[in-house]
This record gives C-alpha cells, structure tokens and sequence, in this order.
C-alpha cells in the first residue's frame, strides 16, 4: 500500500530521528523499492507511531511499556494514550512490546521499571505526547487524502471530520497513510480540564481472561518440548551448594537432569514440575551454610537496638538545634518501636521459562522490570542484547518483588545447560517464602519535647536497620546514606513529613544483616508512618489532647497532607462520638507524591484480639487516571498492609526464614476485612502514584484505635508475635 | 495410569495415584486455569469442584478424584455463556492481578448453588481462599449483585 503515496524528502530524517531503525529485528519492514517505511505489528497493521497502532477496523492497539501486576497500570497507561489519541475507546486493546524490541529502538518506550508507584506517573507525559501525535498525524492523512487545510479537520471516537463539508473517516482507514507522514514536532496536551477519558472509572482491559482461566500467566505457559525444574537455593543467604547425591534420585520417575545453579543452588529437571519437586525433595544435599548460619532474630534484633543509641548515622531531616530543644522541654515522650521483615508472598510463585541455544536465549516471565530481566537474560546467557529478548507475561502479584531478577538468571542457567530445551523453572511456596527479598527490618527511637503550652517544640528519630539500596542499588546511595530510608520523613520533595516542628533530627543508622531486603509495597513508609503516626498519637495522649486536633495544630503549612486527614475524620466521623465499643485511630504520610490519610474503628474482642469495623481512607494523587482503580488499590494496600500488621513478620533461626507457607505466614480473608470507604480526591496540578501510598497508614491507624480501645500501645510488628490476632 | 472426569470429558493419564489432582489437572491434562498458590490447601487458588463441592485440588490425591465429576474454571462455563458468577466478576471489575480468582470464582460459585443469597456472614464463613491484592470488597460486592439480580 506504500507504494499509493509519495515519499517524502525528509523520510529518512525522520527514521532515524524517531530510533525505528532498528525495528526490522522483531517487527518487520515494510520496504516496497525503496519507498517510504512502516513499522508494523505483528499482524501488519501499521504504526501510526510506537504506542500507537491502528488496525483496518479500527481496532487501536496501544503499546504498554510499564507491566501489569493488578495495579490497574495498564488501563491507565491506555487512558492517558487514548485521551489525547481521540480514539473509540471500546476498541481498544494493549500489548507489551518486549524489552529487546525497546532496546533494538533505542529505548523509542523508555524506562520499562514498574516499581515506586511511579508507573503512571513518570510516564504519562510522553504517552500522551504519543497519543497526541498520532491523532494529529491521523488527522492531517485525512486532510492530505481530501486535499482539505488539516485545521478544518477534528477527531473524535476514531472519526475524522472536515468540518466545512462534514465528510468523515476513521483512523483505520487513514492509518496506512498517517504511518507514513512525519510526525509534528509542535504537539500540544490538552488542558486536563478538557479532559474526557482521564479522571473516568472505566472498567479495566484485562478483566476477562481472568474469569475464565484462559488469561497464560507465565507460570501457565506451555512450549513443545518444554522440561520443568525445581529449585533450592541455600537456606542461609550467602552460604553455598557443597554436594548433592544425583544417584539417589536418578531413577525416579520423568527425572531428566540434576544441575548445579550458580554457587549456591541446586535444581532438578524433570518432564513435570511435580516430578522434578518430589525428586528435589528426595536428593541429598550437602550446604556449606557459611557464618550466617549463627545469626538469628535476636542476634538481629540486638545489633540493631545497639544502632538506636550510638554510632555513626546518617541524618536526613535536622533543623533547629535537637539537643538544646529536647534539654530545654517541660516534657519529654520517648519510645521504641520495630518493624520486621515481611516476604511479598505474590500469590503466584516466582517463575521463569528460558530457552537457550548458541545463537539465542529468550524468557518467558512475569516481571516488574522488563529491561532488567532482559539484562539478567544477557548476563546468564553471555549473548549480546540483540540475541535475546523477554516475553512479558501479566503478573500474578508483584508488590516490589518482581523487579528483582533473581529467578530469570536461575531460569537462563539452568537452560544453558540444557541447550534447545525450553526449561520452566517454578519455586516452590516454600522456596519462594524462604528466598525473598524481604522488607527491611529496622527498629526507632522516638524522642519528643513539648513546652509549656503542649506545642511539639522537638522530635529526634532515630532509625536503625537495613538499607535496600545497600544490597540492590549500592549506586544510589549519596556518600553512604540512602535517602530513600527517610521516606515521608523528607524536609521537603515527593515524601516530606506533614508536620512544622521547629527543632528536627531524624538519622539513620545503616545495619545490613545478611537477609537481602527488597522493595516490598510501601517500601520505607511502612515503618516510616508507624513510628511517626503512632509516635504522634502518644504525644496528643501525653497532654491530653485530641490525636486530630493535636496533628493538626502542626500543618498549617502542610495544605496538602492537612486535606486528607480532615477528609477522613470528617468521613469517619471523628467529631462524633463512636459507637458502643468501637474505637477510631488516624494517621497520615506523604509518599510517592502523594497525600494520603486513614482511619479505622476496631473493637477489641477477649481484650486483646481485633475486629475492624471500619476503614475510611483519603488519598490526593494530584491527577486521578481512574478513580474506580485507585479505590481498588486504596483498598487493597490495607489488605497487604494488615495482614503485614498482624499476621506478617519473617523471623531468622540458624540464619534462615523460618517462615515457610501461609500456615506460617497468613494473609487476611474476606471475612477480616471491612469494606475500605476510599476518598479519592485529586487536587490537580501533580502526578502522584497510587498503589503504594496508603498502605502507610494502614497500620497506623489501626495501632492508634487499639490503644484507643485499651490503653495498650503496641510498638511491636507483627502483632501475633504478642498473641493478638485478628477476631 | 488414572482416568478422571473433568469438565465432562475423561482424560485417561498416566500419573501415580498419589499425584495431587492440582498437577495433573495442569500439568497431565493441561487445564491451567487451576492455580498452584501454596500447595497445602491454605489459599484457595487451586478451588475445584468436586462432585459439586468447593475442594483446594492441591489437597486431593488424584486416586481420591477418580470416579467423581470434577469441574475446573474452563469448564464453569456452558457451551460458551458465561457463569452467572463469571460475569458478575467482570460487571463488577473485581479482578486485579487476577491470580486468585480461578479458585475465588469457583468457591463462590458452590456457596452460590447452595445458598443463593448468602449473608455478609455466611461469605465470611464460606469464602476463605486469599487473595494478596486485596479484592475482597469487589468479590462481596459481586456476590451480592448476582443474589439480588
């Protein structure tokens, strides 16, 4: 059909301006003599540009770069394109173009990273751009095709009009010809108040497989010839894989191959993965276990509490003079509070398919991290980018552990010994429970002073415990410290403290022990809002005040943070009395650019036990892309957080997680858990993130309505390490 | 060797009869809609029905299953209509990650037959699978949308 339209002068400029050249690899020319060039989908439909493609009956794929995980990204991602595309938005589909195609154009859909809640909101402004060009080049086919000036030309619903003779068409039958124009380089976003598919609830795109069971999770997927493999790691982090005793299990029924992984883990390869784990189960393996086998929880917990009173600390918020302040108070409040590790437990267990031969390496995986699975595929398989590639699959549950690669890199090594078979690795619960990439542990010691009048006049954090970035990004650290430990803590930024204190000290002091940590939903906030909201709490009790009214005497400089929080009361009625035996706590916390405050009323059930009557939980993402999903992951964020609260924890014996399924490590039910009445309130002017946000003050406004409801402040996670459960 | 009646149809499989039905239900007849979650019957995402009844698959050896009919969520539906339960979940938009929801569907669709308008109550006591995204709010929601239609 390119051979229908006249190339342009400046074609090739724009080829190799727009990064497509490198296309051909994984998509296909279309290259008629010469003539100009179209990218196209798999299907031949053409590109209009990267995230948009435009099929004959109108069928508008968009190109979704960040990954699916059940966070609602993907529609959201779809929305912002199709807002500025005009498109008719219930012919839309998405796919995910894969990470060796993004690096075969030169990264034409940027950063592939779906982690820090930032999936939305670091990527709306040039996938709208994206969308926003298409529709002109759409528009301006049109235009050429009717030999009209394009400013007599709009768009809406996929229909192209010329508005003085009020002829139409469609975007399928003008996107052969838009895929060839040059792209405008003036492109304009519209004024969100335009905006008509952005704020909207529309229903998810990914809902329908999902029912049925057709969705091929990677964990589903079935290649010819495909083997399965079972895996265990070392138990203690950092020890090694000594021996193993194949003959034992060489015979057992559809064992295929034993083999070493890395230094530290052993896997079998059987035609089932039932086989290859019953065979695991039965081989003899020998662990040089190594001196982390000697550190425990207590040994832990000890070195930590040392870190809360002496040694070298990085500071991350200091204003005033702390120590004159704090020697100078009419009265001091102090406390310790601790925060364990919590495994993510994606209800999927982790997985990978590899398939690798000299001349190429490929996976299969779920992962919150496309480009950096693709690396973990290059360093396994030793080929160059070009030779391998990572097929995306929608992700049974993320929450941070996904963006790590460890498993893919066990898939590729396993593979390459078994070249031209594709291998499917799959862990099992209890190797996934026991080989994570644990939340952080950490303790605090709080320290306040307030004057004569009751004004908060002081507050000395100080947090000790393990930094993420130490283990996972040691290059962003800032001269040893890693500031994303101070999350919500912030003098200022994205995560800044909601409360004016003139005298501040908040430091951390860095204690790695062997047990890897990892981003885990909330990341730092977690901890970071318990130790402060309850911490506030403690201080209104202390002189008797009010917990809202004590807040919010310290935020009038703090519009944003105060908003939430008086939404919430106002909804939960904070001003009114309770009901007979019910009892309210509140928190907020600013992460991840966004606003966020809860509340809770609980009962409290054979005087220890809770019962959660109520959640009422307010967040301000600045611009809201689809209420109807942020509620969801409001929602959901408390369901993670309590379960964390009071039935999470990881604990270390011998140098290992002790917990190894959820008979061990639970997760709430439906009958646990109340209904979240989430207030979504975008204040405009910003872009915040949304899945990680409330799961701050998830827990604290749980803690504050239990010491509501007894007296009894619980600085302690997780609950039922204190025999309190859920009633 | 084995025979087992899922979804109408007989699959005859080579397996040992200690073989949980979960893995042969995925891996010997190759319905992967039945999830592997934890593998100790605590999370649900493995929820068939057998002889009519909600039962975590990963549980029930496959000599156990023998003679009984067993339906997985690919065979929920009928002759391509949608279970009433099925819809509701997409009415409702209840899915995220959606990992969970083979078997939180197939639980909610034997409380359903048994109980047609069950109580916030009665899902609390029947409906126990987990669900780490946190959908609980859309499933009651659901639940009660198809009772009162």
């Amino acid at each position: 059909m390119n051979k229908h339209v006249a190339p342009q002068l400046n074609r090739r400029a724009f080829v190799i301006g727009s990064a497509a050249l490198g296309a051909g690899l994984a998509l296909g020319f279309d290259l008629p003599f010469g003539g100009p060039r179209v990218v196209r989908a798999a299907d031949g439909s053409p590109e209009v540009n990267a995230w948009v493609v435009v099929r004959p009956d109108d069928t508008v794929v968009i190109r979704v770069a960040r990954s699916e995980m059940g966070q609602g990204t993907l529609t959201g991602l779809a929305q912002l394109v199709a807002e500025e595309l005009e498109c008719n938005w219930s012919k839309v589909t998405t796919e995910f173009p894969s990470p060796g195609q993004n690096v075969a154009r030169k990264r034409v859909w940027g950063d592939y990273s779906t982690g820090g809640s930032r999936g939305i909101r670091t990527s709306q402004e040039y996938v709208r751009k994206g969308g926003a060009t298409a529709r002109m080049m759409l528009i301006q086919a049109a235009a050429n095709e009717w030999k009209v000036p394009v400013a007599e030309c709009t768009a809406a619903n996929s229909i192209i009009t010329h508005k003085p003779s009020g002829r139409t068409t469609t975007y399928g039958k003008v996107a052969e010809a838009a895929a060839k124009l040059q792209p405008p380089t003036d492109v304009k976003l519209k004024d969100p108040k335009d905006w008509k598919l952005i704020g909207k609830a529309v229903k998810r795109l990914d809902t329908a497989d999902k029912t049925t069971g057709a969705l091929v999770y990677s964990i589903d997927l079935k290649l010819p010839g495909m083997l399965n493999a079972a895996i265990k790691d070392c138990p203690v982090t950092g020890g090694k894989l000594k021996s193993y005793d194949e003959a034992k299990i060489a015979n057992m029924k559809g064992v295929q191959k034993v083999v070493r992984v890395g230094d530290s883990a052993v896997a079998v390869v059987a035609d089932t993965w039932w086989h290859a784990k019953t065979a695991l189960d039965a081989l003899p393996i020998v662990w040089d276990e190594g001196e982390n086998a000697n550190v425990s929880s207590a040994s832990i917990a000890k070195w930590l509490a040392e870190g809360l009173e002496s040694g070298p600390a990085y500071v991350g918020n200091q204003s005033g003079d702390i120590n004159a302040a704090l020697a100078g108070a009419v009265k001091k409040v102090e406390a310790v509070y601790n925060y364990p590790y919590q495994n993510h437990a994606t209800l999927e267990p982790l997985n990978a398919t590899a398939l690798y031969t000299a001349d190429k390496c490929e996976v299969w995986c779920g992962t919150q991290n496309g480009e950096a699975a693709l690396a973990a595929v290059l360093e396994g398989s030793g080929l160059p980018a070009e030779k391998c590639d990572v097929h995306k699959h929608l992700v049974g549950g993320g929450f941070g552990r996904r963006g790590q690669t460890d498993y893919v890199r066990q898939a590729v090594d396993i593979a390459k010994q078994m070249p031209g078979t594709p291998i499917k690795l799959l862990w099992s619960r209890e190797e996934d429970m026991t080989h994570g990439r644990y939340h952080p542990i950490t303790q605090c010691k709080l320290t306040a002073g307030l004057d004569a009048d009751n004004n908060l006049t002081a507050l000395h954090m100080r947090i000790s415990g393990q930094s993420i970035l130490f283990s996972l990004r040691p290059e962003a650290l800032v001269n040893g410290k890693d500031p994303a430990t101070f999350a919500g803590l912030n003098p200022s930024g994205e995560a800044a403290i909601g409360y004016s204190i003139p005298n501040v000290l908040i430091e951390h002091s860095m204690r790695n022990p062997h047990i890897i940590p990892g981003f885990w939903r909330g990341v730092n906030v977690n901890h970071n809002a318990i130790y402060l909201e309850c911490f506030m709490d403690e201080l209104a009790h202390a002189v008797n005040e009010d917990p809202l009214a004590f807040r919010r005497k310290l935020m009038a400089q703090h519009p944003k943070h105060l908003a939430v929080l008086d939404a919430v009361a106002e909804k939960i009625g904070w001003e009114q009395p309770a009901p007979q035996g019910v009892f309210r706590g509140i928190a907020q916390f600013a992460s991840y650019g966004s606003y966020v405050a809860g509340a809770a009323e609980i009962s409290v059930v054979d005087g220890k036990n809770i019962k959660v009557h109520r959640v009422v939980a307010a967040i301000d993402p600045g611009y809201a892309v689809n209420p109807a999903q942020i509620e969801r992951q409001t929602a959901g964020s408390f369901v993670y957080g309590l379960s964390a609260l009071v039935y999470g924890g990881c604990t270390v014996k011998h140098g290992r997680i002790e917990q190894t399924n959820f008979d061990t490590y639970n997760s709430m039910r439906i009958g646990e858990m109340p209904k979240v009445e989430a207030i979504v309130m975008p204040s405009g002017g910003f872009w915040g993130g949304v899945g990680e946000p409330t799961i701050g003050v998830a827990a604290p406004a749980v803690l504050n309505a239990y010491f509501a409801a007894t007296g009894k402040r619980l600085r302690s996670v997780p609950l039922r390490d204190q025999n309190i459960t859920f009633a | 060797m084995a025979n087992l009646n899922i979804n109408g149809k007989t699959f005859t499989i080579d397996v040992e009869p200690d073989t949980p039905l979960l893995w042969a239900i995925r891996e010997n007849v190759g319905l992967t809609g039945t999830k592997y979650g934890c593998g100790i019957a605590q999370c649900g995402a493995c929820t068939v029905h057998i002889d009519g009844v909600a039962t975590r698959s990963c549980g029930v050896a496959v000599s156990e299953a023998e003679g009984k009919l067993i339906t997985t969520i690919e065979g929920l539906a009928n002759d391509g209509t949608l279970n009433k339960v099925q819809q509701a979940w997409i009415d409702n938009d209840v899915p995220q990650c959606g990992y969970c929801q083979s078997g939180m569907i197939m639980a909610v669709a034997a409380l359903l037959k048994d109980n047609p308008k069950p109580t916030d109550q009665d899902i609390n006591d029947n409906i126990t699978n987990i669900c780490r995204c946190g959908t609980f709010q859309q499933v009651r929601e659901a639940i009660h949308a198809i009772a009162n239609a």
